[in-house]
């Protein structure tokens, strides 16, 4: 039985498609869901995909939060779902407030597309080389969270050299200590500003970001359903 | 009765303001060299129906506070509430 | 007209139609028209919608082809692909309203060319940007560069369609007057086209999308049918804003509706507004219309009805739908928080009748509108260039060292890297992109498919001002090798002609030799044009910009795993210089950046020899013999060895062919037809003999390797001093120049 995944598109998401197909990919039963459902069709994951919902007029992510989706995707988080935010996705749980901090404008004011390298911050401390491709990928918090983060270990990845030496000019957006993506303190909902779904197939280039969708599949194979 | 108000939001102070530091970089290649803080926020103006003035604010404030603001990167100010004209 | 009666400007003078057009129109009606309809008119048959002064010329193009499926009078043209599968494809020019507000001006052009995709009923999977600006000292040309990448890329991002090609080039007359094109692609199942064969009389005609409000009046009469002086900033009303959020609800929604198959046509609302969409969907079915603008959902109160109907604000489609479908349809479209109002009924006969209120404002012959704006021959007469063609720069001794002239040449704006422009694009969204800015053309794979959709756009105007017939020629010749050089077949183009002001006879003539160029190119290569867009009014005061043809070309990649990079992928490979090089440095690169002079001819072009150059390349990506294949154009050979050894961070030792040409000639000279190859190891035997059976020539010109690129017994370079140069000239310029955006 392949694990089910969850899509989520509001009005405005680009990259759902690709998150499906990725799913698909690598071995998952992709699951669509709109924005309005509150119901999440049985789902064992839940990914929130990239793309400007909402324009992202007011905030990114800032209307997201609301769709009455988001409502089932928090329960299913507070029951340790494990949930993937990429992106536009990431802002959404920031906004939601599943996440710590926030995101603003890239440091050097414009968007960015480019494949980059980030340090994945558990034990194995793999490289992967994943795509960046984002306006506002800028992370900040208070200092008091800041230090939460660090010292609870919720880092996920860090901005780095292809080496996976932490460098400032290998920081492409600006984010306090480089963080490119973050995890709740249970470890169920992860969220990162990379695309790990453009980083699955082997025919169109690296692929970084298959380690992120083994954590989710064998996650949602674990989970026992509430 | 219908009241039209304006709101401030802004960034915290201390993050960094990449856009107002860009422009006070850029103000004195065009000839003001005499600009010290650039900081630039986002102004909304809202017609909202309500029984009174009081009534309006406090709504408004709860509706800056909740949504149109993100309390962890910004403040926000209610610059201003009248009788909305039309 | 009576001389002597009229105090002022007659209406219709004021709204750009001359008195002859006038009497015509009186002329169709039977009768003087109201004040809506010569408005109507005045906007229909403008430069910018009916191609009064282009017409007679477009018509000698080739358009037919077994691989064409629509050609030119659609919203946008069609190629086969095979496997059911079709290409929808256009290019367009947003050029005036881009130097006035550049960032909303390039948006907005890529909204409108996206839906004239859309409304063939195909999913837009890709955008190309070719630009033209002023050099980059200037603040302004600064400016406008960086407000239009900006606004492409946020639009295109937004909407969720990767930007993927394109070309950033610089010359002086582009500051006062830059050139913004933007094409786009999209695919669709054959059978799941929409036409103009579907929708009878008694269809609906739903308005979906934004509001209408009074964005754009007199847009097309205004701006793109005049040209721009110093108080352009008053035109500031006729700029449109984006919402390229709305954008993006329309394309799902349109998308949903076609394949629910509620749809019997879509049209765009561009320019002219939902006078031209209602006036094309009516005569392209042979029918008239009945519109009631009391229908029409309006962003401002007390639009007059002539406003009403040429307004050009944004993301508005008019669909065809039987009138057993409308209430399913108005369904799709609240899904995806869509308003959709039926705001008329096409009918039998011919006529277009609108009403607002209780009144009938317009009755007009919907022909009249979309199809019978007078077309001209306007005079055309060659301006003086025998001095400036004569002046030879392959005559001019090199007096710099040339090291210096090969750096000078790798930095120019030209050649320089683009990063700083494509970085700011989504390449990657719809996970489709086998190759994405920077190679030769881009390549998005089909889905569920190994094949996949090669495109390039190109266009010199430099060669289009020494000689507009090769300006054209080259153009399309250049695009097919690009095509070709990643292993696809050149299938068709689309054209955008961007050109002066047509009132004056030396661009009448330079536009008329350049669709003759473009028109035999086409032919010979087998690539028919589908289509395409004219951007007539480039000037101001006596500025002019250079004739610049834009070709895009489309082409068809077997497999998508056969590609051809540009890169050279690893040390030890034979690298051959296909085609031949003769002293030919006319409106070159190197010319204008090392001996500062634009003159001389543009190299010969020999399409036989072009044609045999792509069918070779073509067969290596098939028999998979290259390593690497990168075409020769800008910059010539010394160039394209550069950005080969670049890609792929690998050098190369090279001997420059002889053939008696001086060295700076052997590796700047721009000849045509030519193209750099690595064969695969093992390879190079089969790699020579294709040549030799295509007839191309062939020269083993050296051997990949190292970290240097080497131009034995000339001088060699550090490829990372090749890096700094190449990567760091636009960035160089454009540092310190964004301000609050």
């Amino acid at each position: 039985m392949k694990p089910k995944v969850g899509v989520v598109t509001f009005p405005g998401s680009n990259d759902d498609r690709d998150a499906l197909r990725a799913v698909a990919l690598m071995g998952g039963e992709p699951i669509p869901v709109w924005h309005q459902d509150r119901d999440l069709g049985g789902a064992d994951a839940m990914i929130l995909p990239g793309g400007f919902s909402y324009g992202d007029y007011l905030r990114t992510g800032a209307i997201a939060r609301f769709a009455p989706a988001m409502a089932a995707v928090r329960e299913f988080a507070d029951v340790g779902g494990p949930v993937l935010g990429i992106c536009n996705g990431f802002q959404i749980l920031c906004e939601a407030g599943l996440l710590p901090g926030a995101m603003i404008r890239n440091r050097g004011l414009s968007f960015i597309c480019r494949w980059i390298h980030v340090r994945a911050e558990d034990l194995t401390g793999d490289v992967l080389e994943v795509p960046i491709k984002h306006g506002e990928g800028q992370f900040v918090a208070s200092p008091d969270e800041l230090a939460r983060i660090e010292q609870q270990r919720l880092v996920a990845f860090r901005y780095c050299a292809p080496d996976g030496s932490l460098d400032e000019s290998f920081n492409p957006n600006g984010s306090t200590h480089a963080i490119a993506g973050l995890r709740n303190d249970r470890g169920n909902v992860l969220g990162m500003m990379p695309h790990p779904e453009h980083a699955v197939d082997p025919d169109l280039g690296p692929t970084g970001g298959q380690s992120v969708f083994q954590w989710l599949l064998t996650a949602a194979r674990d989970r026992v359903p509430a | 009765m219908r009241f039209r108000f304006e709101i401030v939001v802004s960034l915290k102070d201390g993050l960094a303001d990449p856009q107002g530091k860009t422009i006070q970089d850029a103000l004195p290649t065009l000839g003001w060299g005499n600009v010290a803080e650039v900081r630039v926020g986002k102004h909304i103006e809202l017609v909202v129906e309500a029984d009174d003035e009081a009534a309006a604010r406090g709504q408004v404030g709860e509706m800056a506070r909740r949504f149109l603001s993100n309390p962890v990167i910004e403040d926000f100010r209610i610059l201003s509430g009248e009788v909305a004209a039309r | 007209m009576k001389p002597g009666v009229e105090v002022e400007t007659p209406v219709h003078r004021e709204l750009g139609l001359t008195d002859s057009e006038f009497d015509l129109i009186v002329e169709k009606l039977g009768r003087e028209p109201n004040h809506t309809e010569l408005v109507m008119f005045a906007a229909m048959w403008s430069e910018h919608c009916s191609y009064k002064s282009s017409k007679v010329h477009l018509r000698t193009l080739p358009t037919r082809g077994p691989q064409v499926l629509v050609g030119p009078g659609q919203d946008a043209g069609v190629v086969d692909l095979g496997e059911g599968m079709a290409c929808v494809f256009k290019i367009e020019s947003h050029s005036h309203p881009s130097a006035i507000e550049p960032f909303q001006g390039a948006a907005t052009g890529v909204g409108g060319i996206v839906r004239d995709v859309l409304s063939m009923g195909a999913r837009p999977v890709a955008l190309l940007d070719p630009l033209r600006f002023g050099p980059l000292d200037d603040a302004r040309n600064r400016f406008l560069f960086s407000g239009v990448v900006a606004g492409i890329g946020q639009y295109g991002n937004s909407i969720g369609v990767p930007t993927v090609g394109g070309e950033v080039k610089f010359a002086p007359c582009h500051g006062p007057n830059p050139t913004v094109n933007v094409m786009c692609v999209g695919l669709v199942p054959a059978e799941r086209l929409l036409g103009r064969r579907k929708g009878g009389a008694g269809s609906a005609l739903l308005l979906i999308g934004a509001a209408t409000g009074r964005d754009g009046i007199g847009g097309v009469s205004v701006l793109a049918s005049r040209t721009l002086e110093d108080d352009a900033h008053e035109s500031r009303p006729s700029v449109q804003i984006g919402d390229p959020f709305l954008e993006k609800l329309l394309i799902e929604a349109c998308l949903d509706l076609a394949g629910r198959g509620l749809l019997d046509g879509l049209q765009d609302l561009g320019g002219a507004g939902l006078t031209c969409a209602v006036s094309e969907t009516a005569a392209r079915r042979g029918l008239g219309a009945d519109l009631d603008l009391g229908q029409v959902t309006l962003r401002e109160p007390g639009m007059g009805p002539h406003e009403i109907l040429t307004s050009e604000s944004q993301e508005r489609m008019l669909a065809v739908i039987r009138p057993e479908n409308v209430e399913r349809a108005r369904e799709v479209c609240a899904r995806w928080g869509l308003s959709a109002r039926r705001v008329g009924t096409l009918r039998p006969g011919g006529r277009l009748s609108v009403r607002a209120g209780d009144e009938i404002v317009a009755e007009v012959p919907a022909p009249a509108l979309a199809d019978e704006a007078p077309a001209y021959q306007r005079l055309a007469r060659p301006p003086r260039l025998d001095a400036i063609r004569a002046d030879d720069p392959a005559k001019v001794p090199l007096r710099v060292p040339l090291e210096d002239a090969f750096f000078a040449v790798l930095g120019s704006p030209n050649v320089a890297g683009k990063r700083w422009t494509y970085e700011q694009y989504d390449s990657l969204v719809q996970g489709g992109t086998v190759l994405g800015p920077g190679a030769d053309a881009a390549v998005i794979r089909l889905e569920g498919s190994v094949r996949a959709v090669a495109v390039s756009t190109d266009g010199n105007g430099r060669y289009g001002h020494l000689d507009p017939y090769l300006g054209g020629a080259h153009a399309v010749a250049e695009a097919a090798r690009n095509v070709a050089a990643v292993g696809a077949r050149p299938l068709a183009i689309t054209n955008c002609l961007n050109f002066g002001n047509p009132e004056r006879p030396e661009v009448m003539w330079a536009f008329a030799q350049t669709v003759r160029g473009i028109g035999e190119a086409c032919a010979a290569l087998g690539t028919p044009v589908t289509g395409g867009n004219v951007s007539f009014y480039n000037e101001s005061g006596d500025s002019s910009i250079y004739p610049t043809p834009v070709v895009g070309m489309v082409g068809l990649l077997e497999d998508y795993r056969l590609v051809t990079r540009p890169g050279f992928s690893s040390a030890g490979l034979s690298i051959y210089l296909l085609g031949s090089t003769r002293p030919e440095l006319g409106g070159s690169e190197f010319a204008e950046v090392v001996l500062a002079k634009v003159s001389g001819v543009p190299p010969a072009l020999d399409l036989a020899a072009e044609a045999r150059l792509l069918a070779f390349l073509q067969e290596c990506a098939r028999q998979d013999l290259l390593a690497s294949g990168h075409d020769l154009s800008d910059g010539g050979l010394a160039v394209a060895l550069a950005e080969s050894a670049m890609a792929g961070g690998v050098g190369f030792t090279v001997a420059a062919p002889a053939d008696g040409l001086a060295p700076h000639l052997a590796l700047f000279s721009e000849s045509a037809s030519r193209a750099l190859v690595t064969a695969r190891a093992g390879r190079e035997g089969d790699v020579e003999e294709a040549a030799a059976s295509h007839d191309v020539p062939i020269t083993r010109i050296g051997l990949t390797g190292g970290s240097r690129l080497e131009f034995t017994g000339l001088f060699d370079v550090g490829l990372f001093d090749a890096v700094v140069v190449y990567e760091g000239a636009i960035p160089t310029l454009m540092s310190g120049a964004r301000v609050a955006g």
